[in-house]
């Protein structure tokens, strides 16, 4: 019988940290911050900006692609953001706000640089990502070409030991359709949960998590390319 | 008999608790007697706790100066 990883808790995977950076359990929380910054209050909002800044920057480089222009959307946003604070009703986690007018940003901006860059002739959704299994499977569903074991590197540990495990995975990851991206990274890079994302990125629960396979299915396979033993 | 390709593909469904009480036991049944399987859900699952293992980059910090003087501006304006 194959060892271990059968009857896995379900849960156990994306359990762990179900803490984001936004709600570390000491200090204020972003709400409390966000009323200080209406009241002027710099040292709250550079508190919120180092809190949630390097998870912004990342999520709009995936989606935009040029550094450069996720840094103006980073500045956009947080510009957006102090100015629409006021208006903010609550109605929802101040971070999935942020995350929002960061992934609403970054989307317009990556529509406007597709329509101006001849070379970039896909929309930025980008066509449906080819499936990296297809050629894996008989006609009758069993597998042709069976996953072997990764060299060295079944553990994370292993993986991110090997320097280009992360830079394996970030090139993955820019080579997804942006909602894909945004979706892997916050829910597997970030910690968030389902709900939060979906909330955030404005897309049903169903959706989030067909993104979210087609996203974790491409980023194995990269990696299965680099370390598998076959 | 749930073959491995329908498996793989239900996988993320399984890892979040949204198989109905049936295809869970179909898929765990499958699981039991299939080494191959195993493998790619072991390597799934490494995947994923990998990828919150990822650092980010810092913040370049005339980006972050930037920031904070567009906020004292606006602080001065309103």
């Amino acid at each position: 019988m194959p060892k271990d990883a059968r009857k896995g808790e379900p849960q156990a995977v994306s359990a762990p940290r179900t803490l984001g950076q936004g709600t570390t359990p000491e200090g204020p929380t972003d709400e409390e911050l966000a009323a200080r910054v209406l009241l002027g209050d710099e040292d709250a909002f550079t508190q919120l900006v180092d809190r949630h800044s390097r998870q912004m920057l990342w999520l709009a480089r995936t989606i935009v692609r040029e550094p450069a222009l996720a840094e103006e959307v980073l500045q956009e946003t947080w510009l957006a953001v102090f100015q629409g604070l006021k208006d903010f009703e609550h109605r929802s986690r101040l971070k999935t706000w942020l995350f929002r007018i960061v992934t609403n940003r970054a989307r317009t901006r990556a529509q406007r640089e597709a329509r101006s860059t001849p070379m970039s002739s896909l929309s930025p959704e980008g066509e449906p990502s080819r499936d990296p299994l297809a050629d894996h499977f008989t006609p009758r569903g069993g597998w042709a070409v069976p996953p072997t074991p990764w060299d060295g590197s079944d553990s994370p540990e292993a993986i991110l030991e090997r320097k280009e495990g992360v830079a394996i995975i970030a090139t993955a990851i820019a080579a997804l359709p942006p909602m894909q991206a945004a979706v892997v990274s916050l829910r597997d890079k970030e910690g968030w949960t389902a709900e939060e994302v979906c909330e955030a990125l404005e897309i049903s629960e169903g959706n989030q998590r067909v993104l979210l396979h087609r996203a974790r299915t491409a980023i194995r396979a990269a990696l299965d390319a680099a370390f598998s033993r076959r | 008999m749930m073959t491995c390709k329908e498996l793989v593909a239900l996988m993320t469904d399984y890892l979040e608790g949204k198989l109905s009480a049936a295809d869970r036991s179909r898929f765990e049944a499958h699981v039991d007697g299939c080494r191959a399987c195993v493998t790619y859900l072991n390597q799934l699952k490494h995947t994923i706790t990998t990828l919150g293992r990822v650092p980010d980059e810092p913040i370049p910090s005339p980006v972050r100066d930037e920031l904070l003087q567009r906020f004292r501006d606006w602080k001065k304006r309103a």
